[in-house]
């Protein structure tokens, strides 16, 4: 009963929130200094072409009448006309979010393999320099921002030791037999290998970017509730029945001290997921946030709106996701 | 347990101190840009074009980390650089924090309709991916500056909120709150008398860390071309140009990025440091 209650107040709390979104982008976008028209059009338009536009979009109208027009599209899944493209901006988007997803998803695996085995070894080799080892790399890990890493590692892995491709989603000269934009996913069930290699091949460095401040965090706070749970009861005893130390690690302690690790990783992701704006940037990888950094230099503004939408709907539904988890998984919460 | 203190203390003796050296060699290079660099941070000298640096073969004397394509002295541009971050870190990291702090604070301590709708504000703005609010509103304001402290602003204010908030929440529960209603304090006297030194040790190892993060963002503004104007050396835009010329002149991307790893991770270490060793549980 209180976990129903709770979802529900989840849900309308996520609803308020997208709205606050709309009500933002809006605001950014119409009422702040100049017009959006004079954002759309180039400098030396004439006034017919102005007023044109105008009519067009509905700005001839109140402000907030025009919120009314533009907001009731948008639930419609109208999110209008591309300006640079003139195509539809929910067409547009939608072919680009498979690119961000598997980008994210990707890099979020990385950060968990990396993470996790850290905080494994740091456990294990508790007090010793193995343990401050991890120590100093956590630390520096958590300070350095994706953007940074992305770059360090274009130097190592693209120039200094060239194993990895530094541009762009998928080799231009190979022929794709895809059907949907999940390319990654599709190879793998295609069993196309050479593909799914090269892929990889230029995921690599974006994803790892993405992935090693998480890493670091996961690593941290894992670290720390493992070896609070390595010198509980069942640990003792699973000790005292002769399993190796790293048995008690993985088997004893790991399942029970996940619990807030998890609710973490779930917040960090849309941070992670908010990092693929700059990291797609960086290695030229088709995705959405290429996309945004484009529409926002080429003044599309119907794009960009979509574009941060979207953005706000994964986050919000990332968070009710994990909120949803974790009281799905706490005891506490699942009996009350 | 003695021990792990200890070395927490030892370590955190070394990162204070290695990071305070660089951030001095920071805001020095900010402050004497003028006088110590050796050249011109804008001459172009075509014939001097992609010049390595100095211990690499083919290097031209007094061009110590080499040149870029326009034949523009490296080392000159980045100590210039650092007088843009240096101002971005000062007053994008202090408005932030203080604009952000001051709603933690109200919203963690008056509770009520405050709290909900700063909370619900904060909601509301975790929901947008930072980089691409920052570019969005640089596309707005325009470029320049200003703005970019601005957008940095408008931005990151809920980090600050968020942890203030939750840590004045804590410290209203404190008996020593109690006492000053007891006392008779008005709650204002006790927001800024009681609350604010117990909460500021947080505030200002996270005004560090601001400080770095407004770097950064200034960086990856200049990066894609929307911070200053392109004439202003900016590590961002040394950044942007050597990534382009990666193959033919990887100076021109090293050193710039050099200079923001290490003062991103000496603002963070610092504000680090500085918690541990005033963090009365730890010491």
């Amino acid at each position: 009963m209180m976990l129903l209650r709770q979802t529900v107040s989840r849900l309308v709390t996520t609803l308020i929130t997208l709205f606050g979104v709309a009500v933002i982008v809006f605001v950014v976008i119409r009422v702040v200094p100049g017009n959006p028209i004079a954002m759309m059009l180039p400098p030396g338009a004439s006034e017919a072409d102005i007023e044109r536009l105008k009519t067009l979009y509905g700005l001839d109208k109140s402000i907030f009448e025009q919120f009314i027009i533009w907001f009731s599209n948008v639930l419609h899944g109208d999110f209008g006309t591309s300006i640079s493209t003139r195509q539809p901006v929910l067409s547009l988007v939608l072919d680009r979010l498979p690119a961000t997803l598997e980008l994210s998803i990707m890099a979020l695996v990385m950060a968990v393999a990396i993470g996790g085995t850290l905080a494994v070894l740091g456990t294990r080799f508790r007090g010793r320099k193995t343990e401050a080892g991890i120590d100093v790399a956590n630390g520096i890990g958590l300070s350095i921002p994706d953007f940074l890493w992305g770059l360090a590692l274009i130097l190592l892995f693209g120039v200094l030791w060239p194993v990895f491709q530094i541009s762009g989603r998928v080799s231009p000269r190979l022929e794709l037999p895809f059907t949907s934009q999940f390319y990654l996913f599709e190879s793998l069930l295609r069993l196309r290998f050479d593909i799914m290699a090269d892929l990889l091949s230029h995921m690599f460095m974006p994803a790892l970017a993405l992935a090693l401040p998480l890493a670091a965090i996961i690593s941290q706070l894992l670290k720390l509730s493992l070896k609070e749970t390595v010198n509980l009861d069942y640990s003792v005893l699973a000790r005292t029945k002769g399993y190796s130390e790293t048995k008690v690690i993985l088997s004893e302690a790991l399942p029970n001290s996940i619990l807030p690790t998890l609710t973490l990783v779930g917040v960090q992701f849309t941070f992670l997921i908010g990092g693929t704006v700059i990291i797609e940037r960086l290695f030229s990888y088709e995705g959405l946030g290429n996309m945004a950094i484009d529409a926002v230099i080429n003044r599309d503004l119907p794009l960009i709106q979509g574009i941060v939408i979207l953005f706000a709907i994964l986050f919000t539904f990332v968070n009710l996701a994990v909120d949803m988890t974790y009281a799905f998984l706490n005891p506490k919460l699942r009996h009350a | 347990m003695l021990d792990g203190r200890g070395s927490i203390r030892r370590r955190s003796g070394a990162r204070l101190w290695l990071s305070a050296v660089w951030l001095t060699l920071f805001v020095l290079a900010a402050l004497l840009a003028p006088w110590i660099s050796p050249h011109d941070p804008l001459a172009q000298d075509l014939m001097l074009g992609r010049l390595p640096p100095a211990w690499v073969a083919g290097a031209e004397p007094g061009y110590w980390l080499g040149t870029d394509s326009l034949g523009r002295d490296v080392l000159s541009r980045i100590i210039h650089g650092a007088r843009i971050a240096l101002v971005v870190a000062l007053i994008a990291g202090t408005a932030t924090c203080l604009l952000g702090s001051a709603l933690g604070m109200v919203a963690g301590f008056y509770r009520g309709w405050a709290d909900r709708l700063i909370s619900r504000l904060v909601d509301i703005w975790m929901a947008f991916p930072p980089v691409l609010f920052a570019i969005l509103l640089i596309a707005v304001l325009g470029t320049g500056l200003t703005s970019v402290i601005l957008a940095i602003v408008i931005i990151d204010w809920t980090r600050f909120c968020r942890v203030v908030r939750a840590e004045t929440l804590n410290q209203s529960k404190m008996d020593y709150v109690h006492s000053a209603k007891v006392a008779g304090f008005t709650r204002l006297r006790t927001l800024a008398t009681e609350i604010l030194p117990n909460v500021l040790p947080t505030i200002i190892a996270l005004l560090t860390l601001e400080m770095g993060i407004a770097v950064i963002v200034e960086a990856i503004l200049s990066f894609v071309n929307l911070s200053i104007s392109t004439d202003q050396p900016t590590w961002g835009g040394m950044i942007a140009e050597g990534r382009t010329s990666i193959h033919q002149a990887w100076w021109v991307l090293v050193f710039p990025l050099v200079a923001l790893f290490l003062t991103v991770l000496s603002f963070a270490q610092f504000g680090d440091g500085l918690r541990e060793r005033f963090d009365p549980v730890l010491r």
